[in-house]
């Protein structure tokens, strides 16, 4: 890794872009699905971004193709000045299952990313980090308790731990809440909002409820089916910090119509 | 909550506030040494009466009383170290050597198999070739090969145990779920970590489930092996007492017999609760 560049990263202001994703393209070879057709945008630093659209609209495509899980057909992806061609430290990653492993506790599931990555020893020395990770997500107490002792959104909060540990500067959501109860998904969501703040992380969620994105989000890209294509990036103006309130509101409400008819046209189509 | 160790074999909530009423059948409630003694009972009822009525000739069926006559007789020689001890020992090397061996091979082609294109493409069906054939057919060769000592029943018996091993480490390399995969490629780690880490423990459960069709296929292998091979282990004793129509001795060798392969399997067994301890397996029959 190129150290010097990541430093100039690292420190650059809140709002410079550090995701940039330029006509990105997808055909499955498979059969022939193309998935994805010119994804251009932006992400900047600190911002928070959500996708949503219809089912099959392409949405864990892009985020599988930003994490460099899979290759683009055409098209370029630049995380910090650098081009992803393949899995990266710098992203941390989070899918709808916790997929936490049995034989580990809490603990060592979250440090697993630092074992894999820089052996045992490291690990060792991140539980540290990672029981004061617990504790921020409300975990105290839970750290030697193996997952099938954990509740759902127990199971999700150590997930969030385990892509946290690594300190990513992106993180990549593909629906990770929405294997939750609205209230704990609600409770998880403002998590989310102040760890993102906290780190000051760059985020990317993808999300099938349009409350969760105006919340959550500054801009919405709204995508299309077939071939799943952008049809508008929609900026949410609402004040920081978000909060649970604010879904009552007329503004909030506005924002929800407006792209609750953005994904009604796209389904005509 | 901390203390996990002490909590993990508690299974059932110990705070009974509320007395719930469970519909259980009388037959699920009776507990499990009187069921088994109540089975124990009417089976050997049946045989006494069946016997004592001469319904059977006591050559083909020997008395309940006959055959414990006998296991005391052969226990007794089993004890002092008698010749039958030297013959129950040969077995059971036969056993372990060839469990051992059967271990060995079927993983290593388990995870040729389950891990690697090639192996799955191009060893396995050869596997299933062989798996389909009646394995017993080989013994003379294994004779002509390795001769009448332990050799040619270990190579039987360890020939007969290692398929369902090799399937069962394909089946359990193969179990690990597509989001499993996915997080471990997001983590970078490479193809060996994603196999030792992750893969392989997730595939425990399957694996034992193939060591301990195993470990009943290495008892039969070793003992088809002596009928058909000579030798002198206890498969031999049963062969001769057999000949002589000396049927308690027949009866009470095999039961005698069946303690070593149950203690194989609670082997097994044991070890499985002990390294897979997260996953709690239905108790199914054989696992008592
Ligand atoms: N591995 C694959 N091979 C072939 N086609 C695929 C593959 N993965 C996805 N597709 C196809 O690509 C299209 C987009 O799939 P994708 O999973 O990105 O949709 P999605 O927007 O995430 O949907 P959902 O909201 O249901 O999760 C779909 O038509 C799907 O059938
Ligand atoms: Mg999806």
């Amino acid at each position: 890794m190129n150290a010097a560049q990541t430093m100039d990263y690292a420190g650059a202001p809140l709002g410079a872009p550090v995701y940039e994703l330029n006509n990105v393209s997808k055909t499955y070879a498979r059969n022939l699905v193309v998935a994805l057709q010119d994804v251009s945008l932006t992400l900047r630093k600190g911002s928070f971004t959500s996708v949503i659209g219809s089912s099959g609209c392409g949405k864990s495509t892009l985020l599988k193709i930003m994490a460099g899980l899979i290759p683009p057909t055409r098209g370029r992806v630049v995380l910090q000045g650098r081009p992803v061609t393949g899995p990266r430290r710098d992203i941390g990653m989070m899918f709808q299952q916790a997929t936490l492993f049995p034989w580990k506790t809490a603990v060592e599931n979250i440090v697993l990313p630092i074992e894999i990555r820089d052996g045992k020893a490291a690990a060792k020395k991140a539980l540290e980090k990672a029981h004061d990770l617990m504790d921020v997500v409300g975990l105290k107490g839970f750290e030697n308790v193996y997952p099938n002792e954990l509740s759902g959104g127990m199971a999700q909060r150590t997930s969030i731990c385990r892509m946290l540990i690594t300190e990513p500067a992106v993180l990549l959501l593909d629906e990770p809440f929405s294997a939750l109860d609205e209230l704990s998904r609600d409770m998880m969501n403002m998590e989310l909002q102040r760890i993102c703040r906290e780190q000051e992380a760059t985020a990317f969620l993808v999300t099938h409820s349009i409350q969760e994105a105006v919340i959550l989000s500054d801009d919405i890209v709204v995508m299309k089916p077939r071939p799943g294509r952008i049809a508008e990036i929609v900026k949410v103006d609402l004040p920081r910090p978000r909060t649970l309130h604010m879904m009552t509101t007329p503004e909030f409400g506005e924002i929800v119509d407006y792209i609750r008819g953005l994904l009604d046209k796209g389904e005509n189509m | 909550m901390t203390d996990v160790q002490s909590n993990r074999p508690a299974d059932q909530d110990e705070d009974q506030d509320t007395v719930w009423v469970q519909e259980v059948a009388f037959i699920d409630s009776v507990p499990r040494w009187m069921a088994m003694s109540f089975v124990f009972v009417v089976f050997v009822g049946t045989w006494q009466l069946v016997t004592s009525l001469g319904l059977v000739s006591p050559i083909i069926l020997p008395t309940p009383l006959e055959t414990l006559e006998d296991m005391i007789f052969v226990g007794k020689n089993l004890l002092t170290g008698g010749y039958m001890l030297g013959a129950l020992w040969i077995t059971i090397k036969e056993v372990i050597y060839g469990f051992a061996l059967a271990i060995a091979i079927g993983f290593s082609l388990g995870v040729l198999v389950g891990e690697t294109t090639f192996g799955e493409k191009a060893v396995m069906p050869y596997l299933v070739a062989i798996d389909t054939m009646p394995k017993v057919a080989f013994a003379p060769l294994f004779v002509a090969w390795l001769g009448f000592g332990i050799e040619s029943k270990v190579a039987l018996a360890a020939f007969i145990a290692t398929f369902p091993i090799v399937v069962g480490t394909a089946a359990g390399l193969h179990s690990a779920d597509e989001n499993a995969r996915m997080l471990f490629k997001t983590m970078g780690a490479s193809r060996m970590q994603t196999l030792i880490k992750m893969k392989l423990p997730t595939g425990l459960p399957q694996i034992f489930t193939g060591l301990k069709i195993g470990a009943v296929g290495v008892m039969a292998g070793a003992i088809t092996g002596e009928f058909l091979g000579g030798g002198r282990g206890f498969g031999e004793l049963i062969r001769v007492a057999a000949s002589q129509l000396n049927t308690p001795r027949v009866f009470s060798l095999i039961l005698y017999l069946s303690l070593v392969g149950l203690a194989l399997y609670a082997l097994v067994t044991w070890t499985q609760r002990k390294v897979v301890f997260w996953h709690k397996e239905r108790v199914g029959a054989y696992d008592a």
